[in-house]
């Protein structure tokens, strides 16, 4: 396949950016997408021109370090991650338009690149059971319904790679934070701090500069774990019973 | 540390050293005693003066982030680094198939020995008894820390755990978490860390790559490190560095690692003085899925949990490869492992599972599209387990790894059988450390994949989130104690020489790297390296292949010095210049691998020696001359490039399992 790429480049957060055509040809299909920008990469810096940045590492769908809004979506026309996008997706001659995640609360840092530390924030505010090392019970003292379980499972697949904040016109975190609070909830041992969670966590958002939800559901539809829209439901009757309580 | 004088040179390759042994498992203590009685024995720090002490840990992934917030839970000072932009992404991330645990919950006959006698027997007799012991004693507290942090495992309709057998043993003690193990037991761990993050416990540095270790008076003092966004080379000293910075897989280029793996950190540990141990014990993983064509950037692995209900095989005859699998009658195929192995049959040991792989391939009954000459794949079949449990059951339990098939292949597993091929996994080699996790640098610890002690040969499957875990809540935190009752340590200052030399010798690599402005890309030099160590360093090894590959490898490192292209500055993120930093280190790592796998005339575990098998083609070791761990001491010459490295030899004493030659016949 032969493409036209169009690129946003730029140095730093202080420095202004600009789409920048490039083509590639002899692209295969089997191809990641990722793998189509490595041979862009090498390409750029047989020219001497800088490859350009862009974050991935596990490729393989589960470290959710890639991002990329590929023609205006997040990890693109598929509903996965950006390194297990490939290139079968595509028309030979297509244009392709790639860029950062975009959100406020996930400032640029180069090319393509983000910094989506203000999801450990929203972790660190609570998004945890506190339980230190060595004391533990004996796990099958405490017993989980399958439906519980696989609730919490299900919440718990987030790989907290930003797409929902991306693919949201509020740049909403709520379906991140949702899952993590849904996860934690369903659990037993996940009741003791289930009130002060929620607070503390979305006030951490907020505070993080993300939007509020206004229930347009574009973050679940981009989701490639497919974390289900409820779980910002869930978030919202546990923030209203935190608050009841308190 | 230095060379007995009555060894030269052997081959002009390396020099034989003195010999070192463990001295810190407690000495005559029965086997299931040792553990308690060294956490008895070792010393303890009390709460007030564990404020003053300081610990870095370098990578977060199951056994830095355990380790970080168990430490910082503790009370000391924790700085805990990682290159990835969150601790979540470390490559522990990717674990799917489960954790061991000698819980016994199905009465199977499973214990604590018997975990640990499958383990040793696994590693094929290269791991150290005492080690492997404790790991299986503490692998029943990793899932009740791991259940009481809200790890989401499977359960049963009774709320209760549920078990699955793996590749290699014979009861189900494997818990895991649908196909995503790894990653529950890794967010797990870092919101455990995050947790000491917001107590003020634990200070994390991302997108950081430790670039340099500092020895100071013989003792390791701390790093230094490069701040991947600014480019600022960073000092930072503690009492104590622990490097939890994973396997060296990469080497080979293409493998399951993540593209970010790399041998940095412990390389250059290995430089400053850390004996590097069985640095060509590597696991090639059975069941991947297969490379089709020269843009691949990283093998996918498929969980060996699907060996418990697919069946492998390929064609038995030739000319039937290139037909529709569905098409082949079942008297038409040859399923190879329950051929001729019964007993274990599709379950055999990863090892042997990827040799006959390749076995079959080589026969010319490989499947797939040609690579090469070669259509190197084998079927993984489930119409049988689909026909028993029905299509439903089997999505439940393996729904994520047939999408995922799917997706990367454009073919339906549901349908048509998978098409594995073996690929490299997982490092069994690392930095050699004693019962206490201490390298031979005082005050450096080596934890998880790093470090060498508990696999041998080969890791049993499930094992590896086992010891990461297990070194980094419980075993770590109990022996660095031992250390840090010595404390507090003399405080060490930035002008100090030890450290203006570290930073010195980092900045002039950096600036070396920029200033080559050579006509080849980083990735190129890798490409070709790993393309050096998969033929000749892969999964069947020879005496006449290896000295090829030492050759190729001096030529090319001498090439990359003098003609990589790294472009840009090293004041901005920089991905060619992270690249290139790993990759020189990998060019001197992937020699000291073909010495290692070259003196050792036998085969075991991940480590095949053509020259070494029985008549059956079965891997033939050689307990007589190789009973001993190989800790290799760099040797450097005046020009900076590894010289002729020193072996040290550990003897491997098994008091509690009698040696048997391994069969699963």
């Amino acid at each position: 396949m032969n493409l036209t790429l169009k690129i946003w480049r730029q140095d730093g957060p202080d420095t202004a950016g600009e789409l920048v055509t490039y083509p590639v040809t002899n692209i295969s299909e089997d191809m990641s997408f990722l793998e189509m920008l490595d041979v862009l990469n090498e390409e750029l810096t047989a020219k001497g021109e800088e490859p350009v940045a862009f974050d991935s590492d596990c490729r393989e769908g589960i470290c959710g370090m890639c991002s990329l809004m590929i023609n205006g979506e997040a990890h693109g026309p598929e509903v996965t991650t950006t390194c297990q996008l490939h290139m079968r997706s595509f028309r030979d001659g297509e244009t392709i338009t790639i860029e950062p995640w975009r959100a406020s609360a996930f400032p640029l840092v180069r090319d393509l690149v983000v910094d989506r530390s203000a999801f450990d924030r929203i972790i660190q505010a609570g998004g945890y059971i506190s339980v230190n090392t060595g004391a533990a019970v004996e796990a099958n003292n405490m017993q989980v319904p399958k439906v519980a379980a696989d609730r919490a499972f299900d919440t718990a697949t987030c790989i907290g790679c930003g797409a929902c904040v991306a693919a949201c016109p509020n740049a909403s975190g709520m379906l991140f934070l949702g899952a993590k609070v849904t996860h934690l909830g369903e659990l037993p041992q996940g009741q003791a701090e289930r009130d002060s969670r929620v607070v503390s966590m979305l006030n951490q958002h907020d505070h993080d500069g993300f939007g509020g939800c206004t229930n347009i559901g574009e973050c679940a539809a981009a989701c490639p774990k497919e974390i289900p829209l409820d779980v910002i439901s869930q978030l919202n009757a546990d923030f209203r019973q935190a608050k009841k309580h308190a | 540390m230095t060379d007995t004088l009555n060894h030269g040179l052997i081959d002009d390759l390396y020099r034989l050293g003195e010999n070192i042994a463990d001295t810190k498992a407690p000495a005559d203590v029965p086997i299931e005693q040792l553990w308690t009685t060294a956490k008895f024995e070792n010393k303890l720090v009390n709460p007030a003066n564990r404020r003053k002490l300081s610990v870095i840990i370098v990578g977060t992934g199951l056994a830095g982030a355990a380790a970080a917030a168990t430490m910082g839970e503790a009370g000391y000072h924790v700085k805990a680094f990682c290159y990835q932009d969150s601790p979540r992404r470390a490559h522990s991330i990717a674990a799917q198939g489960g954790i061991n645990a000698a819980k016994n919950y199905n009465d199977d006959g499973d214990s604590i020995y018997r975990l640990f006698y499958d383990t040793v027997k696994g590693g094929d007799y290269r791991s150290r008894e005492t080690n492997v012991y404790r790991l299986a004693e503490v692998s029943t507290n990793i899932i009740d820390q791991c259940v009481a942090q809200g790890v989401p495992f499977a359960r049963d309709y009774g709320g209760l755990l549920d078990n699955r057998s793996f590749g290699g043993v014979q009861v189900a003690r494997t818990f895991y978490a649908r196909g995503q193990t790894g990653q529950q037991l890794l967010i797990g761990a870092y919101q455990a860390m995050e947790r000491q993050v917001a107590a003020g416990t634990v200070q994390e540095y991302v997108r950081h790559e430790m670039l340099e270790l500092i020895v100071v008076d013989g003792k390791a003092r701390g790093i230094i490190a490069r701040d991947m966004v600014t480019g600022e080379i960073e000092t930072h000293v503690a009492d104590v560095v622990v490097l939890a910075s994973g396997g060296y897989g990469n080497v080979f280029f293409l493998s399951t690692n993540a593209m970010g793996c790399n041998v940095t950190a412990t390389w250059r540990a290995h430089r400053k003085g850390a004996y590097f141990a069985n640095p060509c014990y590597t696991q090639i993983h059975p069941t991947c899925i297969p490379v089709s064509g020269d843009h691949q950037s990283k093998l996918t692995l498929m969980s060996e949990s699907l060996r418990n209900d697919g069946r492998i095989w390929v064609p038995k005859r030739k000319e039937d490869c290139d037909k529709d699998p569905r098409d082949i009658p079942e008297e038409d195929r040859d399923y190879y492992l329950e051929r001729i192995y019964p007993a274990f049959g599709n379950l055999v040991p990863r090892d042997i599972a990827s040799r006959q792989a390749k076995y079959m391939c080589d026969e010319g009954r490989g499947v797939g599209p040609m690579v090469g000459d070669f259509r190197r794949g084998v079927y993984l079949d489930f119409s049988d387990a689909v026909s028993r449990m029905g299509a439903e059951a089997v999505k439940a339990k393996y729904g994520n790894l047939f999408d995922m098939y799917a997706r990367i292949t454009g073919e339906d597993p549901y349908q048509v059988p998978m098409r594995i091929y073996p690929a490299v996994h997982y490092t069994m080699g690392g930095l050699w450390v004693d019962y206490d996790l201490e390298t031979t640098i005082p005050g450096l610890y080596a934890i998880g994949e790093a470090n060498f002690s508990d696999h041998g040969a080969n890791r049993l499957g499930a094992s590896s989130l086992m010891q990461c875990l297990g070194d980094g809540y419980f075993v770590l935190p109990n022996t660095i104690r031992n250390y840090l009752a010595e404390g507090p340590f003399e405080q060490v200052t930035e002008d100090h020489p030890a450290v203006v030399e570290a930073r010195q010798s980092v900045e002039g690599r950096i600036e070396q790297l920029l200033s080559v402005n050579g006509e080849r890309s980083v990735d190129s030099f890798h490409k070709e390296l790993g393309h050096i160590m998969w033929e000749y360093c892969g999964m069947e090894r020879t005496e006449e292949g290896l000295r090829k590959a030492i050759g190729q490898i001096r030529s090319l490192r001498e090439e990359f010095w003098r003609n990589v292209r790294v472009l840009g500055s090293a004041k901005t993120l920089n991905q060619s210049l992270e690249k290139a930093g790993r990759v020189a280190d990998f060019l001197e790592l992937g020699e000291l691998m073909c010495i290692d796998a070259l003196h050792r005339r036998e085969s075991c575990g991940g480590h095949f020696r053509a020259e070494s098998q029985t008549e059956d083609g079965e891997a033939l070791r050689h307990d007589d001359e190789f009973l001993y761990v190989a800790a290799w001491e760099f040797a450097g010459e005046p020009s900076g490039a590894p010289g002729a490295p020193v072996l040290h030899k550990e003897d491997l004493i098994y008091k509690a399992i009698e040696l048997k030659q391994r069969s699963y016949k």
